[in-house]
């Protein structure tokens, strides 16, 4: 992954250096005009909510039924990476609700699903930080549950009467659209990727500081 | 009778087209004109430019706070191991 990191952090800066310039040159929506624009990054971010949480649940399953510490260092750093991308979605969602719906908020399928996913995975940190010893197995429980709402989140807007756009939209959107939704999309994921391997990285360092204390100890 | 039973009727079907499901949700409270008129001169380059800026701010937050954490990991690390090698040389 060092060798990766530094080539992918150059492309990747690169990248969120351009997408505005792609944004900008796409059209306005008909109904909604400019502030549809947050639409690239809102939805770029939850993907990336999505991909954590992702590596969250996945880490939390193989931490629960083979007890590896990578597989919980993958999971404590899904669970926050959901939480980062997550504010960003709760609050570039309400600055486009204001002009589109005339709210800052409103208790539709989409929103609601989404705040209860985001603070499922807070609720992990919070007991990662304050849980005490053998808290792990307990957060990884809530990380293995955390991302089994994934699904319902993105087929919110399809099972419930919501104000949010239907899962339709964004396969249907035209290429003029869509090339810039689906290169932010691609700077979010690559972000997500970096941020990830540092994450990780943190983790297990403060694992090696943990082998050392007890080292010292003895 | 037989008008008694076209009155029935004719009730009848009134029900049903009071029992669909309406086709926007109820209204809470009346807004004036002037409110409504206000949601309409929402400007939408702020909006923008704070949903972009949040975005660029939450990422920057991020990796700094990454970058301090695993900084403080590090010297911690440091510090142990020179505490380690002294140990080892005194016994």
């Amino acid at each position: 992954m060092n060798k990766l990191f530094s080539p992918l952090l150059i492309v990747i800066a690169a990248m969120f250096a351009f997408a505005p310039f792609l944004i900008g040159g796409a059209p306005y929506e008909s109904t909604m005009g400019l502030v549809q624009k947050i639409f690239y990054f809102h939805f770029s971010a939850w993907m990336g909510m999505f991909a954590a949480a992702a590596a969250c649940g996945w880490g939390s399953a193989v931490y629960l039924f083979k007890r590896r510490k990578s597989a919980d260092h993958l999971a404590v750093a899904g669970a926050e990476l959901v939480v980062v991308f997550g504010i960003i979605g709760l609050i570039t969602g309400p600055l486009w609700g204001r002009k589109a719906w005339g709210v800052w908020w409103t208790w539709d399928g989409r929103a609601t699903t989404a705040l209860v996913m985001w603070l499922i995975f807070v609720s992990y940190l919070l007991l990662r930080r304050f849980g005490g010893p053998g808290s792990e197995r307990l957060a990884a429980a809530v990380g293995l549950f955390g991302m089994f709402n994934v699904p319902f989140v993105y087929w919110s807007v399809n099972l419930w009467r919501t104000l949010h756009p239907k899962t339709t939209v964004v396969p249907s959107l035209p290429v003029s659209m869509g090339t810039p939704l689906w290169f932010s999309t691609a700077a979010f994921l690559g972000l997500f990727a970096l941020l990830m391997a540092l994450r990780r990285r943190l983790e297990e360092r403060r694992a090696d500081l943990e082998t050392l204390h007890l080292a010292l100890e003895e | 009778m037989k008008r008694l039973l076209l009155v029935l009727m004719l009730a009848l079907c009134g029900t049903g087209a009071f029992a669909q499901q309406p086709t926007k949700p109820a209204n809470e409270g009346f807004l004036p004109v002037d409110e409504s008129a206000k949601k309409e001169e929402i400007p939408a380059a702020p909006l923008v430019m704070t949903g972009y800026a949040v975005a660029w701010i939450a990422i920057f937050i991020y990796v700094w706070s990454i970058w301090q954490r695993l900084g403080k990991t590090e010297r911690e690390i440091a510090d142990l191991n020179r505490r380690l090698a002294a140990g080892g040389r005194r016994s």
